[in-house]
């Protein structure tokens, strides 16, 4: 029923694009969750429609009963974050949803490039699990009531998760508030 | 539906296929009452499992989440255990939608309970309720709203 981002967008976010882009994406998102499979590459051609005029945020919002799985892969992904690759292993768990096991995400962490002892190291790190519960309870108190739920400019977008529609509803958005370019 | 302010009607179902449970057995504990229309339904579902990962959060409140549907104590087995939920479904089976009826929150078109929520105090008291249209999942917002102004301001006196 809530239809406000809480919080907005800031500085413990995982930004990718344009970090001033007059249009803001938000994706509250389980990486074992099939619709947010279906979600990432919609995303991308979304990404490519509107280039510098958009920025696009993951936040995590793992179902863990229905998926035993999502909580470590939400870790990795912060994991990965802290060598500076959390969007390369976004990338890598959401195209291979169905091997979330640990030894699946060491090889993930060894394919993007990161240093592994310290990849498992952080996968321990408590720090890190109350960082997704935080996106978690984040999400709750913004009204997300499945995955994936969108965002856009900090109110919730109620249309279809398809490409079209959420190109439409965005440029429709730029003409509101204006493109920077 | 049941205005805030109103005691809640007491009520005994099924909550598994041998056992029944009383809403009086949880005075003491806030009551966080989830009626739906059906087990299995996409909005339901997805209505459930979030539910089902923000009990941590109700229960930082002293709140116990109930499930309420018409659906027979048998299909909620089966859902229950399908989607692995660690909260009480119970059977407003026989007669069909009784509780909904007395919580003003029954469709008689439908033969199926609005999705409605309610918050119900230690003492018993509807403190805070909310009917969401049918094919919208109201999510859990309302209801952790509800419960921290609970926690802010004393216990009503009957």
């Amino acid at each position: 029923m809530s239809t406000l981002l809480k919080p907005p967008v800031n500085s413990t976010d995982h930004i990718r694009g344009n970090s001033n882009a007059p249009l803001e994406l938000v994706e509250y998102g389980d990486f074992e969750c099939s619709d947010c499979g279906h979600a990432y590459p919609i995303i991308k051609t979304i990404q490519q429609a509107l280039g510098d005029d958009l920025k696009f945020v993951f936040r995590n919002f793992p179902l863990t009963q229905i998926h035993p799985h999502a909580v470590n892969a939400a870790v990795a992904a912060e994991a990965a974050a802290l060598q500076n690759k959390f969007w390369e292993m976004h990338d890598m768990i959401l195209q291979n949803q169905k091997h979330l096991e640990s030894e699946d995400l060491l090889l993930y962490a060894i394919k993007i490039g990161l240093d592994p002892n310290q990849f498992e190291n952080d996968m321990q790190n408590n720090a890190l699990r109350a960082k997704v519960e935080a996106d978690f309870e984040s999400g709750v108190r913004s009204g997300v009531n499945r995955t994936p739920s969108f965002f856009i400019n900090g109110v919730k977008y109620e249309g279809a998760s398809e490409a079209n529609e959420l190109i439409y509803y965005l440029k429709n958005k730029l003409s509101e508030v204006g493109s920077n370019f | 539906m049941l205005v805030i302010g109103t005691p809640a009607p007491d009520f005994e179902l099924y909550s598994t296929p041998d056992q029944k449970l009383k809403l009086k057995e949880l005075l003491g504990k806030k009551v966080i009452l989830a009626f739906y229309p059906a087990d299995w339904s996409p909005v339901c579902t997805d209505q459930m499992a979030l539910y089902n990962e923000t009990l941590k959060l109700f229960s930082k409140h002293n709140a116990q989440l109930i499930g309420i549907s018409v659906d027979s104590k048998w299909s909620h087995l089966a859902f229950s255990q399908s989607r692995r939920l660690h909260f009480p479904l119970l059977a407003d089976f026989e007669p069909k939608g009784q509780v909904a009826k007395m919580y003003g929150v029954y469709d008689e078109r439908e033969g199926i309970a609005e999705r409605a929520l309610f918050v119900v105090d230690e003492k018993g008291i509807i403190r805070w309720n909310y009917l969401s249209p049918v094919g919208i999942n109201p999510g859990a917002d309302g209801i952790l709203e509800a419960l921290e102004s609970l926690d802010k301001v004393p216990v009503l006196q009957k």
